[in-house]
């Protein structure tokens, strides 16, 4: 699969696929197609990504000095930028409005999502709101941190609260629209034959997704809403000194926030999924209790955001409850982790690099999962609350787990979206140097966090600086991992080898049709007759 | 660049110190958590790898396809949700132990302002962003804040507590080992939330009474007496006879019957409020809109040595509720005699 293929002359006479039967900017700005549109996401998330990222470069490189190198102004602009860039343009989006938007009609059997039109609107929103936010970079920046907290962000703070916070609310409505679509084209437009049981697991985790993207968001769209009202007509409702009450910010924010977390990492459950069935050859251990986990995570997650509010004197009864719902959620996320790693027993492995960022995801995942326990847990919480310890905790979920997932399903699908093969040595070689700069940068943060390193601080006491630098160290070379596949993944659209409708080998309807698929998928309706991962007739039902 | 290397490390830290009577068990179930974490995590890595290894893909051998297992589906949700019951109960325990100080604690008004920890104490001592206590004393903090939502944190004693403007936090601690710590906000609060901190000095017992000076301008108690007289509480508030407002003497910590026939007991947190914004709970038989408001007209300080007033006025029985044992508040006329203060 490394083959070059520079020097290859093009055949005249292409198939006709999504990508060139249609020219034009017109032809991509105002189409109706999912694949189209999955591929505008793909590249505004990606841009978003690396203004996010660039922001974390910077706050980074601030963070070599104990007294630090720019302003507090400054630094704290970074890491709030940071934060609102990558949660709600990068994380939320990530998966479900590229790589979902992109194949759950294929799998499913279907020429296009539900909602077409619907669909290139969200798009049109997600910019939309992106624009806003870019404005407040532009103009100066926002320094409320991703969370908003009221009275800080709706009496206090002097920088572009109100166009970052409308951005967030506009991009939010995308968001809706995707999971809407998603869940209606679930329900309605499967194939003949395609049962609830034979959906993929993908589908499932996107499913899920989508139920929490329609039921959570519209609470932080009322939030942000609140939050415009008090800043601009001093309508008392979360600041005291009005008559508001600023806990109930926290409440409001985080009944969306926290089921937010999940939209930003059952995707990536549901990519992991596919790639462990792909590159082991074999169904997924367990298939029901996987799918049933992603609902029970959707329906779980949202009894849990009290987990946020332990140090802010949440009555102690009501902690206790939030943290025994927080130990619960655990479960069906260990349920996942064993049964991918069930499922590699008596496959048979392959170590393509889907299946490298797929082993990173379930190391970081677990690792994320289980330093959640510390937070879940009332004592610890309140010793590693507001530290580093929980800037650690989630980034190796968001980071470590989803952007693994991200990259492992993109590189997984690269070939059915682009029709074209990248250079497999260059991606296992960013694949380890993403797994080996990851551990680095987040890792001496765990130390930080129990050491007592608040976050957000843009200086420092002297003792935590040999940390911070590793950490700054293992930054650079996480930075260095992520263009690398940005290089090779342009390179390939125009000089990357054919990559034919299958090259992995892979079960499902994607794998069946043309790679790049046609507009409308495929030439006549599916008829399904086989269960997902059916690389052969069950021979051994374990224990 | 060794030089540099080796300053770096040498002030290079791995494990807090543990200086409170709190520190030492939440750090046993911190290293709990930590080794139930490293055995899980090395469990899935030898996992992972051990059967990606062992099943490679070779030539002519295929994937042997497996449906699942009940039993093992049970087992691995089962089992590990049992070990997250003793987290949980574990550190709910210590959760609620940390809720209720002992009823002999001294106590610490702290006010978190951008960008400041202004530190009373009942004996009117004042200071900015450093706390003294002596070891071995339980320490009661009662937090405010001026401004925005602050956090008060202190790593070597494992406490923090969020400080939420509107009404009253508290946190309790026992120091166990005199030093210095740090004490940081680590709740974003703004442009210089980094420099939001200080030092909490813990002292064994005669240094700390050589350093509990007293105020300058009184005890808490009595500078609260004098606020009472200027801002002209007292024409309304009489304290021997009723005037328009409740009599004041004997109120703290005893139920209040309201008019819309609630009964609140008249704690700190009441107190505060009913200073601030008084109509929002009215003493049964007495008329609402009589008080002015004073939200903005004191600051937070101000109304933690009101408090401190009118809990002077009340008994001194028990102790606890009086404040500290070894640092009285003085008490305005016709109170309990103070007990002796320390030597300065």
């Amino acid at each position: 699969m490394a083959t070059i293929a520079h020097g290859t002359p093009e055949i005249a006479a292409e198939e006709v696929n999504y990508l060139n039967v249609e020219h034009g900017w017109k032809s991509w700005l105002l189409t109706t197609d999912h694949k189209r549109i999955a591929f505008l996401y793909l590249i505004s998330i990606t841009a978003m990504f690396f203004v996010g990222g660039a922001m974390a470069v910077l706050f980074r490189i601030n963070l070599l000095q104990p007294e630090g190198i720019f302003s507090a102004e400054t630094y704290n602009r970074l890491f709030s930028m940071h934060g609102i860039v990558m949660v709600f343009f990068f994380l939320v989006p990530s998966i479900p409005a590229t790589l979902a938007n992109f194949l759950i009609p294929i799998m499913v059997g279907a020429k296009d999502l539900a909602f077409p039109r619907v669909n290139l609107l969200s798009w049109y929103l997600y910019i939309f709101g992106a624009i806003f936010t870019l404005y407040a970079v532009i103009r100066g920046g926002v320094d409320t941190g991703w969370t908003f907290y009221a009275p800080y962000s709706s009496t206090y703070s002097n920088s572009y609260v109100l166009s970052a916070a409308m951005g967030v609310f506009i991009a939010g409505f995308s968001s809706i629209l995707t999971g809407l679509n998603f869940i209606v084209t679930v329900h309605k437009m499967r194939a003949p034959g395609m049962t609830w049981g034979r959906l993929p697991l993908f589908v499932w985790a996107n499913y899920a997704t989508g139920l929490i993207q329609v039921l959570g968001t519209p609470v932080l769209a009322i939030t942000l809403l609140l939050l415009f009202f008090e800043r601009v007509a001093h309508v008392g409702i979360f600041d005291p000194n009005i008559g508001g009450d600023p806990i109930l910010f926290q409440h409001l924010f985080w009944f969306y926030s926290h089921p937010a977390v999940y939209i930003m990492i059952l995707p990536g459950m549901g990519v992991i999924s596919e790639i462990v069935a792909c590159f082991s050859r074999k169904r997924v251990f367990g298939y029901n209790f996987v799918a049933f986990s992603s609902m029970g995570i959707a329906v779980l997650s949202f009894v849990v955001w009290g987990h946020h509010m332990f140090v802010t004197g949440e009555a102690m009864y009501t902690s206790v409850a939030f943290s025994f719902l927080s130990f619960m959620v655990a479960v069906p996320s260990a349920i996942k982790v064993f049964n991918w790693t069930a499922t590699m027993y008596k496959g048979s492995v392959s170590f393509d690099t889907p299946m490298l960022y797929c082993f990173g995801f379930i190391g970081l995942f677990t690792i994320g999962g289980l330093t959640g326990l510390f937070l879940a847990a009332l004592a610890t919480d309140v010793a590693t609350h507001g530290t580093y310890f929980i800037v650690a905790h989630f980034h190796y979920v968001m980071v470590g787990g989803m952007v693994m997932a991200f990259l492992g399903g993109l590189h997984f699908w690269w070939p059915k979206i682009t029709g074209r093969l990248y250079p497999e040595a260059w991606a296992k070689f960013a694949a380890l140097i993403i797994f080996i700069g990851f551990n680095l940068t987040f890792f001496p943060q765990f130390i930080l966090g129990y050491l007592g390193m608040p976050r957000r601080y843009h200086a420092y006491p002297p003792e935590f600086q040999a940390l911070n630098v590793l950490s700054t160290a293992g930054a650079s070379i996480l930075g260095i991992g992520y263009l690398i596949p940005m290089i090779y993944f342009v390179w390939s659209l125009k000089a990357g080898p054919k990559a034919g409708p299958n090259p992995w080998g892979a079960t499902g309807l994607e794998w069946e049709i043309q790679s790049p698929p046609t507009t409308f998928n495929f030439d006549e309706t599916p008829t399904v007759t086989k269960e997902a991962y059916d690389y052969g007739p069950v021979e051994e039902i374990v224990g | 660049m060794p030089a540099s290397l080796t300053l770096l490390l040498a002030d290079l830290q791995l494990f807090p110190p543990a200086a409170s009577a709190q520190a030492g068990p939440i750090d046993a179930l911190y290293w709990f958590e930590v080794i139930v974490s490293a055995i899980m995590t090395a469990g899935i890595f030898i996992a992972v790898i051990f059967l990606a290894w062992k099943y490679r893909r070779r030539a002519n051998v295929r994937a042997t396809q497996i449906e699942g297992s009940t039993f093992l589906e049970l087992s691995w949700s089962i089992l590990p949700f049992l070990v997250m019951l003793v987290m949980f109960w574990w550190g709910a325990k210590l959760f609620f132990a940390a809720q209720n100080p002992p009823k002999d604690a001294m106590e610490v008004f702290v006010t978190g302002k951008q960008w400041m920890w202004k530190v009373q104490y009942p004996d009117g001592t004042r200071e900015i962003n450093a706390l003294h206590v002596p070891v071995g004393q339980p320490v009661k903090l009662t937090l405010a804040s001026e401004d925005v939502i602050h956090s008060f944190s202190v790593p070597a004693f494992r406490v923090r507590h969020d400080v939420v403007p509107g009404h009253y936090d508290s946190l309790w601690f026992t120091a166990t080992k005199p030093g210095r710590y740090r004490l940081y906000c680590t709740e974003y609060c703004g442009n210089q939330h980094a420099s939001m901190g200080g030092w909490v000095d813990v002292m064994d017992d005669r240094e700390y009474a050589n350093w509990a000076g007293g105020g300058s301008h009184g005890s808490l108690a009595e500078q609260g007496q004098k606020l009472f007289e200027q801002n002209g509480c007292s024409t309304c508030h009489q304290l021997d006879q009723q005037g328009r407002c409740p009599i004041l003497r004997g109120v703290y910590n005893k139920p209040v019957q309201l008019d819309d026939g609630r009964t609140v007991t008249a704690d700190d947190s009441y107190l505060r409020e009913s200073i601030l914004d008084p109509n929002a709970k009215v003493v049964s038989g007495f008329q609402p809109n009589i008080m002015p408001n004073f939200k903005g007209q004191l600051s937070e300080e101000q109304v933690i040595q009101l408090i401190a007033y009118v809990k002077s006025l009340s008994p001194a029985t028990p102790a606890s509720q009086q404040g500290v044992q070894q640092r009285p508040v003085v008490i305005a006329p016709r109170a309990k005699a103070p007990a002796a203060r320390p030597p300065q």
